[in-house]
């Protein structure tokens, strides 16, 4: 992926691009997340949508630092990502991942920073309506079944449900759903700073539950639109589903597999 | 005229007693120093006819709701009924309203007496949800002692109140039958006039001493219940409305700022490359340690909880068997300000006893467990945040005391000096545009 540019980049030759395409964390240095990131900007690519990244300006939003209970931090890096954000007069942030999405959508305005913010599911969503993404006759997941697994920041925090949903739709899949779906979607363990430390004691591990949950829909794939979500499903389903029978992809990656 | 002035006296006792009570708890929820939303007028008043008045929420389970919605309209419309009884007591008259409302009287009486027999039937089920069906919420630990004896009180004195309530409809019919003197003629009740026939033989003497019994034990209930309500959770059926009026009105996956902590951020921003200025104003206090920390949202939050649990059965920590309970949260506020509100009354300091919310009521243990995922906000049917007190101690805990797991120490240090939770150099952040 050569043609993924910087925004300061874009700067220097005196361009600027329709989006900001906020990678965020996991999509940085998670292996498993880096392929959610490279899905997505291969379909930007593929739909030619001029977009630029951050690259190693873009610091933690301070989204766990925050939660956790540590606001000195999180102020400190918001002021640092308003100020580069501003200095480039970035419109519009396209985001995979939930958390930044909801910090940047909703936390940065107090601070100074206004941006049009919106998080993959929304965008894909809008691509398919616009017809700028078209599905292939046969893709692999038509008529399969597939079970979306909500994310809090997404669902809950940001009463984002139906987006994702009307893109597994337009893979021509059976949409399932869990028992505890939407509003009512159980967490997979991994908010408010928990993806950073080891659970508090219990009877079991909060992906545990939701395994169970994924096993009993009878779902062949696991859609996620959240990098956290990724991580910790797929250590649930490490040990639920050992022989690894249910995929665990994001939206983005099952789009990208199943476009014409 | 015995009966007037008793009455009288008992009115004005029970009345004083609740004003006194109900002065208590206003001057504790009001010990919250952190101010709350009022914007958006319009807005608030819509959310407190959805949530509070159209109980909104309890439909996400309907059969739970319809019952819960005859013994709520039972208690409102019932209620009007009160106001009779009541001026019937101080004036010595019988069922005064009658010949004001002519033939409505026997129609409206009627309505009640059916609402008071749903209300009967959902106060039964409830109570069998409650102590025969193993339903999680109502058997965890957390309700233990004090809290589940007073959720069926109230069952029962609603119970009760309904019976006097037939009972002294019923013999009253009877003694219409047999023409009794000041008792006035209005027509068989619905539910009654079907009753008054197996009383209707009673002498009256008898039916006069039920009648009369039936009459006080029901006023007297309602002005005990009235003053036992600011003791107990059932204080929702009041509070649930100016909760659901000043709830929060942001999307619920943001989180509240700190303008002191941007202040001083700010500062740092523009002293950089200058010398560090001595900060003149005193430190302010970071975070919530205990309820006079907190807004009075949060206070009133904990007044109104009803400790339903439906939080606690959404919450993923507490599901997974952690020690974290969004109602304990709660109930451990409401515990925290009746005692902060007893040191206040004895003349004493509100932390005269030395405790805090924060370790002595809520433990670090419990505030980890929380994954900020929003169920338990969700899920209240009174517009209460628990997630909002957490993330307030939480702060306290970080910022006042520097109290936090290693992990997390280490995500700190990673995002301070490589700008990610993690050990990776912020050169490296287009690194998987290579591959």
């Amino acid at each position: 992926m050569e043609q993924v540019r910087t925004m300061a980049q874009f700067s220097q030759a005196g361009q600027s691009p329709e989006i900001l395409f906020w990678v965020g964390c996991s999509g940085s240095f998670d292996p498993r997340a880096q392929q959610i990131t490279r899905a997505f900007a291969g379909i930007l690519t593929h739909v030619g949508i001029s977009f630029a990244i951050l690259g190693p300006e873009e610091s933690c939003t301070g989204d766990p630092a925050r939660r956790a209970g540590n606001e000195f931090l999180f102020q400190m890096m918001a002021r640092g990502n308003i100020e580069t954000l501003n200095r480039y007069g970035i419109q519009k942030i396209v985001t995979t991942c939930p958390h930044c999405f909801n910090i940047l959508k909703n936390e940065y305005p107090e601070l100074g920073g206004h941006y049009e913010v919106v998080h993959h599911a929304e965008f894909l969503q809008d691509l398919i309506l616009q017809g700028k993404i078209r599905m292939k006759e046969d893709g692999s997941y038509k008529g399969k079944r597939i079970t979306y697994h909500d994310s809090c920041y997404l669902g809950r925090a940001n009463g984002i449900y139906e987006a994702p949903r009307a893109v597994l739709e337009a893979l021509d899949s059976e949409l399932v759903e869990m028992r505890r779906c939407r509003s009512r979607g159980l967490c997979c363990g991994a908010g408010g700073g928990q993806m950073f430390k080891e659970e508090e004691k219990g009877t079991k591990r909060v992906n545990q539950e939701r395994a169970a949950d994924i096993l009993e829909s009878g779902a062949a794939v696991v859609a996620s639109a959240c990098p956290f979500c990724m991580t910790m499903l797929s250590d649930g389903m490490g040990s639920a589903d050992p022989e690894k029978k249910v995929k665990l992809l994001d939206i983005a990656e099952l789009v990208l597999q199943s476009m014409a | 005229m015995i009966q007037q002035i008793l009455f009288i006296l008992v009115t004005a006792l029970a009345v004083t007693l609740f004003v006194r009570k109900v002065r208590f708890i206003r001057r504790n929820i009001l010990l919250g120093s952190r101010d709350s939303g009022r914007d958006h007028p319009g807005l608030r008043w819509k959310n407190t006819l959805l949530l509070a008045l159209g109980q909104k929420k309890m439909f996400r389970n309907p059969l739970v709701a319809v019952l819960h919605l005859f013994i709520y309209a039972g208690f409102l419309i019932i209620n009007l009924e009160i106001l009779e009884i009541i001026l019937d007591g101080l004036t010595g008259s019988h069922r005064m309203f009658a010949p004001l409302l002519g033939r409505l009287y026997p129609v409206l009486i009627g309505c009640f007496e059916v609402l008071a027999v749903l209300v009967l039937v959902a106060c039964v089920v409830f109570l069998i949800r409650r102590n025969l069906l193993r339903i999680r919420r109502f058997r965890s630990g957390d309700l233990q002692g004090w809290p589940r004896s007073d959720a069926n009180y109230i069952l029962i004195t609603e119970i009760a109140l309904m019976c006097f309530f037939l009972t002294l409809n019923t013999t009253d019919h009877a003694l219409q039958l047999q023409g009794v003197a000041h008792y006035r003629q209005t027509g068989a009740f619905w539910v009654s006039g079907l009753l008054s026939r197996w009383v209707a033989h009673w002498p009256s003497t008898r039916l006069i001493v039920w009648e009369r019994s039936a009459w006080w034990l029901h006023i007297l209930g309602i002005f005990a219940f009235l003053n036992y309500l600011p003791f107990s959770k059932h204080l929702h059926i009041l509070l649930a409305f100016p909760n659901a009026y000043y709830g929060r009105l942001v999307p619920p996956g943001q989180m509240d700022n700190m303008p002191e902590v941007a202040q001083e951020v700010s500062l740092i921003f523009q002293q950089q490359g200058q010398e560090p200025q001595a900060s003149t104003s005193p430190q302010p206090k970071f975070g919530a340690r205990d309820i006079g920390d907190l807004s009075w949202k949060n206070l009133l939050d904990a007044y109104s909880c009803t400790e339903c649990g439906r939080c606690s059965a959404a919450c993923p920590a507490t599901q997974t068997g952690k020690q974290l309970s969004p109602r304990k949260i709660m109930m451990d506020t409401r515990d925290r300000m009746e005692a902060v509100g007893r040191n206040l009354d004895r003349g004493k300091n509100a932390g005269a006893d030395g405790k805090f919310l924060l370790g002595d009521y809520i433990s670090e243990e419990e505030l980890r467990a929380c994954t900020t995922c929003n169920a338990c906000v969700q899920e209240c049917p009174v517009s209460i945040s628990p997630l909002d007190i957490i993330l307030q101690l939480r702060r306290y805990l970080v910022m006042e005391e520097s109290r936090a797991p290693q992990e997390w120490q280490m995500m700190f240090n990673n995002i301070e000096n490589n700008q990610a939770p993690w050990k990776f150099p912020a050169s490296g952040r287009a690194d998987w545009a290579k591959s």
